[in-house]
């Protein structure tokens, strides 16, 4: 592709250095509204525009970053010398060799339906107020809030191999949260935020049911204050997809991630209990358990063409009938393992440099509906919605506590349940998976604060999941 | 590699004035301009097995700005170039868009900043090295071992300016070498060393004293049952603990939201072991002594006074909304620069006071399992080990703890040691962090693992 050098792209390629191994520049440039009501209250309306360009060169194994927002050429002149100082610097010390790139070109935009800026603030503004509204219904609810946030990323990456992608991702993230109080009981319902987030324009919100979604959190939030506490045992226990989110990221995610396994992030993130050897003999999970990578999902959080190293983004199944068969790792990842991986190499933001991700990472459905699912169960509990994670640096020993769960007897839901959480470890957690939902019962969803990295960096994902269930599983209750 | 130097301190100075003049000079009417800036020329340096993983430079500067009319205001930020031309530009097209979002926005019956003019300057010029400068020092300090970790140096700038003529202006320069070093799998230990000042022969003494601690780790680890166990957690552990208080715990949005974890202190009195004092310490710490509405922070708050819950973090907003002066809390109405009191425990004598028990080097990844009840879940990690009459025995497997606070910080507090760490946060999300904490060791009584 011939580029006008007064295109940036054009201008990047022009300032290509020579005398290096290897060159990359990715300009990278984010534009945000973030609307939010409390208790009936507008909160200060926020935009926000921040953008710049990151070198990395490499010289052998040494290899440097530049990041600079200053986009003139005498900026990015300066950039790119600063990171071959570092690539000379670091030459002999350096812990990777440098990358070897396919050099692809294309683009990718996400898709939009209903349009973020052809919508009035005005009007933005009335459907939050009206929705948060609704929230304050009883006067048992003492807190109240709703967010309408919308984001653009805009990309365009060149390589010393030829490449030159531009790319663009429009993400909306509704969300709806209620504190219920009385009698000196707190309980929270919450509705999208981070999980029920995706790409496109304000079709997202009906995506998600967002116009429907406030009665339902308040009855909920009311019913959990009189609701008794989660049984204490070891039982059934069946995931809603907006935990299962959770349940996924925590406990396949990241062990899965190859930097991880290679060491990168033990001093911070945590190492994994997977292993290289694992890959093509461990069982993960039940034969029931597949897992995609799948960046090709249409309106998912973390859908793209190419990853942040240039690489071209396809689907790939992670774990195929319980077998782990492939990790997250990106081409430099792969190239220092001697593993295949996927196009996972992501930044958070223009000023740090790309490292493994997840990006879309799904749970293939199964062939149960949810009746199916739960009709066996003499003794077990649904949970929903993810109110607390905590899992060991190996990510193996996890806790996770959800806002609302239902008990399940005799193959029927029955009591509702306040302050529910459960416990287990990963390397066995997935072989009781039991039951997956089938097609019908898939939900699409993400997450938006996965941490990781040093310098840190966090990032949107997103996972897709039907209803789960797994066998034997230790749940518990809270104090109050 | 980073190129700050005290002219060019000077010179981003001179620049964020220049654009505040000339932000102040495009206003109309009645406005008012609130503009925060923060930047820094930092490097980094990611080491995995005693090389360097990832090297390289950021240089950063955005305004986050607030323009009002009366009760009428939005807020935006806005990425700086460096370029006086661009920036300008910027700053004109943010103006421009605000007051177009402002004619359609109510009234903010919150909006509260400060109308005292009440500039201040913070300077610690520094000389830590810059990160390529480091790289042998740590690499040769290292040598075979598995060292990974991430080292953050560089100048830092924060400044407040409104249109009213307020100037706040606060820099830094320095460095955090945050680092574990690795026997195998998940046996390792931590350490981090963080200044002003860089000192070779310090840094070797922390290595040293991981080193001991790698011998013990060689032993064969035992797992234990889950059960409440005598344990001694470090400066370290105690701060993820504390960090969790800081989650909405001093919060006076999370208090009057009934959402916050320390809600029982305020409304059912309970309380702390009475050796348990914590104060915002801003004067003792790192961070800017000013907000981004203008309100400077006093030098310290007191949060619990001898066990008993003693005031809550009020940021301007909080402050309007429910009539309380504020005390300069940012908006998340957490502390900066947290600081606990030492206590009588003789720290050289921790493990044999401990007698038998675990020695906790550091917890990881807490979170509330029960946030009505303070009660908190997490891991064990890094150099932990079971102690027996005082010496230790082995490493123990990373345990689950899910306790409440009331309690390991209440009742089940049985000392605090009579010196304190400060930790400065290695965080580095979005920008290189200015918290800090000033903490002790704590030996308690029984502790709750459950996995």
């Amino acid at each position: 592709m011939a580029l006008a050098e007064d295109t940036l792209a054009g201008r990047l390629i022009s300032l290509m250095p020579s005398g290096v191994d290897h060159c990359s520049m990715r300009h990278m440039v984010e534009t945000s509204e973030q609307i939010t009501v409390r208790n009936g209250v507008v909160d200060p309306l926020h935009t926000a525009v921040d953008g710049g360009v990151l070198v990395t060169i490499w010289v052998g194994d040494g290899h440097g970053y530049a990041a600079t927002s200053d986009l003139t050429d005498t900026g990015l002149q300066s950039a790119i010398d600063r990171a071959t100082v570092w690539a000379h610097r670091t030459a002999g010390v350096g812990a990777v060799a440098a990358p070897v790139e396919a050099g692809l070109s294309g683009e990718y935009h996400s898709p939009v339906a209903k349009s973020w800026s052809e919508s009035s603030l005005s009007d933005r503004l009335d459907l939050l107020r009206l929705h948060e509204s609704k929230l304050r219904s009883d006067d048992r609810i003492v807190d109240t809030h709703a967010g309408l946030n919308w984001r653009r990323v805009e990309s365009v990456f060149v390589s010393s191999d030829g490449a030159v992608i531009h790319q663009s991702q429009d993400h909306v993230v509704p969300e709806m949260r209620v504190v219920a109080f009385e009698d000196g009981l707190t309980q929270i319902r919450s509705f999208g935020g981070e999980s029920s987030a995706g790409q496109g324009g304000l079709e997202v919100l009906d995506r998600f049911g967002f116009a429907d979604a406030a009665p339902g959190i308040v009855e909920e939030a009311i019913e959990l204050l009189s609701a008794p506490n989660c049984p204490t045992g070891t039982m059934e226990l069946v995931l809603a997809p907006d935990q299962m989110t959770l349940q996924i990221h925590e406990s396949i995610g990241h062990p899965l991630e190859l930097d991880r396994i290679l060491g990168d992030e033990r001093n911070y993130a945590g190492t994994s209990f997977v292993t290289a050897d694992m890959f093509g003999s461990f069982h993960y999970g039940s034969e029931l358990l597949n897992v995609t990578f799948d960046p090709t999902v249409a309106g998912q959080m973390a859908s793209y063409a190419f990853d942040d190293e240039g690489t071209k983004a396809e689907r790939q199944y992670l774990i195929r009938d319980g077998l782990l068969v492939r990790p997250l790792g990106g081409a430099l990842s792969q190239q220092r393992a001697g593993m295949d991986g996927v196009a996972n190499s992501r930044s958070s933001v223009w000023n740090r440099a790309p490292i493994d991700r997840m990006a879309n990472l799904n749970v293939e459905p199964g062939d149960s509906s949810f009746d199916d699912i739960i009709g066996n169960i003499e003794n077990g509990v649904f949970l929903e919605t993810n109110t607390s994670w905590s899992i060991d640096d190996s990510r193996n020993k996890f806790q996770f506590s959800c806002e609302r769960g239902t008990v399940i007897e005799n193959g029927e839901l029955t009591t509702v349940v306040r302050n529910p959480s459960y416990r287990g470890i990963s390397r066995t957690f997935w072989k009781n998976l039991s039951g997956v939902g089938d097609p019908s019962t898939l939900k699409v969803m993400g997450l938006a604060n996965c941490g990781k990295g040093e310098p840190n960096q966090v990032i949107w994902v997103g996972h897709a999941s039907p209803p789960c269930r797994f066998s034997d599983v230790e749940v518990f209750g809270a104090e109050s | 590699m980073s190129n700050a130097t005290s002219d060019t301190v000077r010179d981003v100075r001179t620049y964020i004035d220049d654009l505040s003049e000339y932000a102040t000079s495009h206003l109309t009417g009645d406005e008012v301009l609130l503009a925060s800036f923060d930047g820094e020329d930092s490097d980094f340096v990611r080491f995995n097995g005693g090389k360097v993983r990832q090297a390289g430079s950021v240089q950063q500067l955005s305004a986050d700005l607030d323009l009002s009319e009366g009760a009428r205001h939005t807020t935006a930020t806005v990425g700086l170039s460096g370029q006086a031309d661009s920036d300008k530009a910027a700053i004109a097209r943010a103006l421009s868009t605000m007051r177009e979002q402002r004619a359609v926005v109510p009234d903010d019956p919150y909006f509260m900043y400060s109308t005292d003019v009440a500039s201040s300057e913070h300077t610690n010029p520094g000389s830590a090295p810059d990160g390529a400068g480091i790289i042998d020092s740590v690499t040769t300090e290292a040598g075979a071992d598995d060292l990974v970790g991430i080292w953050a140096s560089g100048r830092q700038f924060s400044a407040f300016t409104n249109s009213l003529g307020q100037r706040n202006w606060f820099d830094s320069n320095t460095f955090n070498l945050d680092w574990s070093l690795y026997l195998h799998a998940d046996k390792a230990t931590k350490q981090g060393y963080a200044g002003f000042e860089w000192n070779d022969e310090a840094f070797a003494a922390k290595v040293a004293t991981q080193r001991l601690q790698l011998d013990a780790l060689r032993r064969d680890p035992i797992t234990l049952d889950p059960g409440d166990y005598r344990t001694y957690l470090t400066p370290s552990a105690v701060k993820e603990l504390t960090d969790m208080l800081s989650w909405g715990g001093f919060s006076l949005r999370a208090h009057r939201a009934m959402d916050a974890p320390l809600l029982k202190m305020v409304t059912e009195g309970v309380s702390f072991a009475p050796m348990l004092t914590i104060t915002e310490n801003t004067s003792g710490g790192v961070a800017p002594n000013f907000e981004g509405q203008g309100f400077l922070r006093p030098d310290a708050v007191p949060l619990i006074t001898n066990g008993k819950f003693a005031s809550h973090l009020v940021s301007p907003r909080s402050a309007k909304e429910f009539d309380v002066p504020t005390n300069g809390a940012s908006s998340w109405e957490a502390p900066h620069s947290i600081y606990m009191d030492s206590g009588d425990l003789a720290t050289d004598s921790a493990m044999a006071e401990l007698g038998t028990g675990l020695y906790v080097g550091n917890l990881w990844y807490l979170n509330f399992s029960d946030r009505a009840n303070c009660r908190t879940t997490g891991m064990t990690r890094f150099a932990t080990f079971w102690i027996e009459n005082g010496e230790i025995v082995a490493p123990v497997t990373a345990l689950r703890f899910d306790d409440t606070a009331f309690g390991l910080f209440g009742d089940r507090l049985e000392a605090l040691t009579d010196t304190s760490e400060v930790l400065l946060d290695p965080e580095s999300y979005g920008a290189r962090s200015t918290n800090s904490a000033r903490l002790p060791g704590a030996l308690i009584n029984d502790m709750r693992f459950t996995l």
